[in-house]
């Protein structure tokens, strides 16, 4: 039983690896702030999440339990906060490269409220 | 069951005692473990959060529906994983420059939770990103990733839609429901 677990648990820990990797090259390569913000939220949640359940399989003690709910709750409700910050700011101090989209529904809207 | 009282002074007690009681939760876990000493710790720790930072008046005016909820987590833990993977995969193929958009998309259900769920749940799941609230119009612009044309666009408003809708099935209020159904509120 134990054996299974650990097992799980390493496949986890090294998916959730390689999750962070292809985050971390998509922050890298993407050509824009807006981009890098998906590869920031989406693969490195997840990886982190992965790397969360493959301690938890491997620790299996409560107290740690707990920690790693903990940090996986406070990661998921984090994060996109985060990347709407960042996204925001680049957006509203023009660091967006309108070459790269197709349809801009926010910039219609701007004058309005652009003043707040 | 309390979806008609609107929250009183007795609905704001009610409100910071449930936050109390999860700050208390999360500060035992912290320690990790249960005890006197840390269950009055919380509470001191929790109370003093809950005076000298006070948040906005959030009040959860639904109920939790289990089913809907499970709809909820389940659609959310699929699109999570389904997102990961095609962001990764265009994070790894050589020369390819996703194209993007930014969209707004009117809500129909406009209190500050349900704004608030559907943003974090919204930049969590595939090709979305939130960028701007329209707070009073309860408008969300979003990013949307590798956009090939304009089918793809409307395929993410609705799957925006489609988020809120889970969201206050899971736990909206009757009456959010029926704005839900009903169009226009």
């Amino acid at each position: 039983m134990s054996g299974v677990l650990d097992t799980l648990g390493a496949v986890a820990l090294v998916a959730g690896a390689l999750l962070s990797l292809a985050a971390g090259i998509g922050v890298l390569r993407f050509p824009d702030v807006l981009d890098r913000m998906h590869a920031a939220t989406k693969p490195q949640v997840l990886g982190v999440l992965f790397l969360l359940l493959g301690l938890a399989l491997r620790l299996r003690t409560p107290a740690d339990l707990g920690m790693i709910a903990l940090v996986g709750i406070f990661q998921l409700v984090t994060a996109p906060v985060a990347a709407q910050m960042i996204g925001r700011a680049a957006y509203r101090s023009g660091r967006v490269d309108r070459e790269l989209l197709d349809v801009d529904e926010l910039a219609e809207r701007e004058p309005p409220g652009a003043g707040r | 069951m309390t979806a008609t009282a609107r929250p009183g002074r007795y609905g704001r007690r009610r409100d910071q005692l449930v936050a109390l009681g999860w700050l208390v939760l999360v500060w035992n876990l912290l320690w990790g473990r249960f005890s006197v000493g840390n269950l009055v710790g919380g509470v001191l720790v929790g109370g003093a959060v809950l005076l000298f930072f006070p948040l906005p008046p959030v009040s959860f005016a639904g109920r939790l529906r289990p089913r809907a909820l499970l709809v909820l987590a389940g659609t959310f833990v699929v699109e999570l994983v389904s997102a990961s993977a095609h962001v990764a995969a265009i994070a790894v193929r050589p020369g390819y420059r996703p194209r993007g958009a930014i969209i707004g998309v009117r809500l129909r259900v406009r209190t500050d939770l349900n704004l608030a769920l559907t943003a974090e749940l919204i930049s969590l799941v595939p090709g979305t990103l939130i960028l701007e609230v329209d707070r009073d119009a309860g408008i969300l612009y979003v990013h949307v990733l590798d956009v090939r044309g304009p089918a793809d666009l409307t395929g993410s408003r609705d799957r925006i839609l489609a988020v809120e809708e889970r969201i206050v099935r899971a736990v909206g209020s009757e009456a959010e429901q029926r704005q839900l159904t009903g169009g226009a509120p």
